[in-house]
């Protein structure tokens, strides 16, 4: 796919021959994000679908309570400082950013009177600034007004090195941001950025009172009171929070939508393990919301048959992947194993790895161990049918992969493994702790026997291999193994942060104390070439293309295997109607909430 | 007597600094850091990671922060949770309650069972009843409490649904109301934690009472005429729980310490689930007093035990 093709698809949705959603899907197979979707067919002038966020209740209030149960409990109410997903969820109760991302990607407006484009001048050609208007009469819960100025602070705040906030790389690239006056703000950049929409959007768009933490910004960020007594905007007032065990809330009679929320209290439970929070949503029915559903599909369709409630299954950019270690982990340079001063002495012939591509049995993987939370995809590029390309196909073929094994001169020995030059075909492959992972192994394993290569199992435990400990030779970052597989999120809604993982500056070494983000230290100038460029196009539909063909470069050398693709799945309890976006929080638009009768 | 209890408070300041320094050590050398969360979100580069580590002095060397960590206990300020940025004694006073509840009312529920039946069984050895309750004590503390945990909630709530499987906190109800509620949800886990500790304190109470029961002065006050019923009172028992009281003393700490296993099953945020989640975060600061303020408890019981012990049974004398 390449940037005509692409322009000629932004024109059938624009003459209405293609649907928004179709293109969006197809965006996102091809490896982009579907909020970059969103943002192309908005600069190509396609009118945005108005964002049908379905409200049907009853009444306004009277809902009575509802119940949200997370298996991981939230530790802590401040988005700037939310680790995990967890607290992010617990926030979005209580705050809210100008605005969120839609199940398509679209951006929609909750603090902002409207989401910036070229026709209302919110947008510059030159990409360097943006402006934002934002909602007017919308009070924080102890009655102050929200203003621009709290939107200025937010940024003045998170940027703070001292105030150690997690969303700084969100906001440290901003260059300065001015109030325009009470409702409006300007944002300008560094540089030309062609994705704007990072900063106040999505979950570390969340938006602190300035008036509560302005004495609290930098050094003593975490002497605030407010820090675990929120006062946001969001449709629920605070009532009370115990780290680690719940939070709780009731309806804010003076939210600024109209007739919402409809929940009169609402409740987030935490702890415990993710199966029997399934069981208490759907079988039990104790509670109303089961967050982040990682159980096997077989269990959960078990669980549904009860009929007291379902599973509901929304599309992300996650993929659980097979990483091949393109340094040789087993020779030691200036201290350092899998340095990339060598090579694997393997997977340096591309006929082993195109192999070991045809030995992933991804349509067992998703038949057996994952059902609708694991997609099996070859690639990026998989679907639709009309995007798969040759290079990159989802194929499964012992036979095939035997006979290029054969034909690159790796000969079966006596013992059933092959060899070549004396190196035999064998390798190491290393996971976290996770039983379905585990079960993942085990159908690589058996392939690749079929196939004359022996596979060495090994799994560490998940709290280690995703540990950033230099003096542990164990995790995912030093790579100290052949192979390796783990899931990379896609939670970011630009992809060029994502593509970034394989740019060789990024390579983790012991330099960088094993932090730089690509891990199987896949090298490629053409690669490195095309990332710098799409970093600077301004021009989205151009920047869409370099993506798709950087996906392309990587994933056609075969040193990265994408395995399945990873929806969230959350149960729900009959009648309740929720909002889910892949993109965003589940709680996203938790204002949004109801029960059907 | 004041002597004593001197010199053992003097042996258990070592001790206790001992305890500390290997806690900490431990901690220090295990793998994972609190900020391992950070490592694998993109969003968030490395930079932040270090600030973090640097703010909050994870990078120093050990015996460093080992003093720092010392003195600042000294002062009674138990350091602040890196997941929850709070301090520590919040954290920590805020789940004693619902602790103390769950497993104080388990072992009270231990000791009605264990005592009665313990009793009962040693006075007629190898009957029917005593077969009967040995049986069943050895399968209570053969079966894990997860096992027993998983099994009542299957039965009593998936099947029944009588009972709610996720302990609350904060109910919305009032009065009786509120009571009942209260008293449902504990219902599971107080009745896993109590038999399984019953089980074993039966084993116990019995052979304590088996060993009185046979000496000369009991016989002597069944021939003196005395009511079975008094004997076994005012006799027996009396003497057979001297021990029974040392080991309850030391099952104390636990009662504070929560119940790891169980407080997870059921969601009952305790001190046990607290450890238990500031571990998966490597929260050190939390394990690190939760772990601390058990090994005093420890110590303290311990010393309390042996003072109680002396003063039910005169026959032992402090040196």
């Amino acid at each position: 796919m390449n940037e005509r093709e692409l322009r000629s698809l932004v024109a059938d949705v624009k003459a209405g021959r293609l649907s928004r959603r179709k293109f969006v899907q197809s965006m996102v197979a091809l490896g982009l994000t579907a909020p970059m979707a969103a943002m192309m067919l908005s600069e190509a002038g396609v009118a945005k679908a108005e964002t049908a966020v379905p409200y049907k209740a009853p009444k306004a209030g009277g809902g009575g309570p509802v119940k949200l149960l997370l298996w991981q409990a939230p530790t802590l109410l401040n988005p700037h400082f939310a680790i995990g997903t967890k607290d992010q969820e617990a926030c979005r109760l209580f705050y809210e950013p100008l605005a969120g991302y839609d199940q398509d990607g679209n951006l929609v407006p909750i603090l902002a009177a409207e989401i910036p484009s070229k026709d209302n001048d919110g947008l510059k050609e030159d990409g360097l600034s943006v402006v934002w208007k934002l909602k007017k009469g919308v009070k924080w819960h102890d009655g102050k007004p929200f203003t621009a100025d709290d939107v200025v602070f937010n940024w003045e705040y998170a940027k703070n090195p001292g105030t150690a906030a997690v969303s700084i790389a969100t906001y440290q690239d901003i260059k300065l941001i001015e109030k325009i006056d009470d409702y409006t703000v300007h944002l300008s950049f560094a540089q030309p950025t062609p994705f704007w929409a990072q900063a106040f959007c999505g979950p570390y768009g969340m938006v602190i009172p300035k008036h509560l933490f302005a004495d609290y910004a930098g050094g003593k960020s975490r002497d605030a009171p407010s820090n675990l007594k929120p006062v946001g905007t969001g449709p629920y007032l605070f009532v009370d929070f115990k780290p680690g065990d719940t939070v709780l809330g009731k309806r804010n009679p003076d939210y600024h939508v109209e007739g919402r929320p409809y929940f009169d209290t609402i409740e987030i439970k935490g702890g415990g393990d993710a199966v029997s929070a399934a069981r208490a949503v759907l079988q039990t029915g104790e509670y109303d919301y089961g967050w982040n559903m990682q159980v096997e599909d077989e269990i959960l369709q078990k669980l549904e048959n009860g009929g007291q409630g379902k599973v509901s299954v929304v599309p992300t950019g996650n993929i659980e992947f097979i990483a091949l270690n393109s340094a040789d982990p087993n020779v030691e340079v200036d201290g350092e194993r899998a340095s990339i001063k060598t090579k694997h002495p393997l997977f340096s012939d591309s006929a082993v790895r195109e192999a070991i591509n045809l030995l992933i049995d991804r349509g067992a993987i998703q038949k057996y161990i994952y059902g609708r939370i694991g997609v099996a995809t070859a690639a990026f590029l998989n679907n639709p049918e009309r995007f798969r390309t040759k290079k990159t196909g989802f194929e499964f073929n012992i036979e095939k992969a035997n006979q290029i094994l054969e034909a690159a001169g790796w000969k079966k020995g006596s013992d059933g493994i092959r060899a070549k030059d004396g190196k035999q075909l064998k390798f190491v492959y290393q996971t976290s702790i996770n039983s379905p992972r585990q079960k993942n192994q085990a159908i690589v394993k058996q392939a690749c026997q079929k196939a004359g290569i022996e596979v060495e199992l090994k799994s560490v435990v998940a709290s280690v291999f995703f540990s950033s400990d230099t003096a542990n030779p164990d995790t995912y970052s030093h790579f100290y193994c052949d192979a390796e597989m783990y899931q990379t999120t896609m939670t970011q809604p630009d992809p060029g942060f994502f593509m970034n993982q394989f740019v060789s500056w990024e390579v983790a070494t012991k330099a960088n104390k094993w932090q730089g983000r690509n891990i199987s230290r896949w090298q490629n100038k053409e690669y490195d070439e095309l990332f710098t460029k799409a970093q600077q196009e301004l021009d989205t539909v151009k920047r869409a293309a370099m993506f798709i063909q950087l996906n392309d470069i990587v994933c056609g050398d075969h040193y990265i295997l994408p395995e399945s693709n990873r929806p969230r799945a959350t149960a729900l309890k009959k009648g309740m109607v929720t909002h889910q976006s892949g993109w965003d929080n589940d709680l996203w638009q938790i204002a949004n909430w109801y029960r059907e009768s | 007597m004041g002597n004593y209890l001197l010199r053992r408070l003097t042996f258990a300041l070592p001790s206790l600094l001992g305890i500390s320094l290997i806690l900490f050590a431990l901690l220090a050398l295990a793998p994972g850091d609190p900020f391992g969360e950070l490592a694998t979100n993109p969003n968030i580069p490395p930079e932040v990671r270090e600030a973090l580590r640097i703010k909050f002095g994870i990078d120093d060397p050990i015996l460093i922060r080992y003093f720092h960590w010392l003195v600042a206990m000294l002062h009674g300020d138990w350091g602040f949770s890196f997941a929850s940025r709070v301090d520590v004694d919040r954290l920590i006073l805020q789940r004693v309650p619902t602790t103390l509840y769950v497993v104080g009312t388990a072992q009270l529920l231990a000791l009605a069972v264990a005592l009665p039946v313990g009793t009962f069984a040693a006075m007629r050895p190898y009957s029917i009843f005593d077969q009967v309750a040995n049986t069943f004590a050895f399968i209570g503390f053969s079966l894990p409490t997860f096992f027993t945990g998983l099994l009542l909630i299957l039965i009593f709530s998936v099947n029944l649904g009588w009972l709610p499987f996720v302990y609350r906190v904060d109910i919305a109800a009032n009065g009786w109301q509120w009571y009942w509620e209260f008293f449902k949800q504990a219902i599971m886990p107080i009745t896993v934690l109590g038999l399984f500790q019953a089980a074993s304190y039966t084993r116990y109470v019995r052979s304590a009472v088996l060993d009185v029961i046979r000496l000369d002065y009991v016989t002597t006050a069944r021939s003196k005429g005395l009511a079975e019923r008094k004997v076994i009172v005012k006799h027996v028992v009396r003497n057979a729980l001297i021990p029974v009281v040392t080991l309850v003393a030391l099952q104390m700490p636990s009662v504070f310490g929560g119940a790891i296993v169980t407080e997870q099953i059921f969601r009952i945020p305790g001190i046990g689930s607290l450890l238990i989640s500031a571990i998966l975060a490597n929260d050190t600061p939390v394990i690190m007093a939760v772990t601390f303020v058990f090994a005093c408890l420890v110590v303290l019981f311990n010393l309390l035990a042996d003072i109680i012990y002396g003063w039910l049974d005169p026959r032992i004398s402090y040196r």
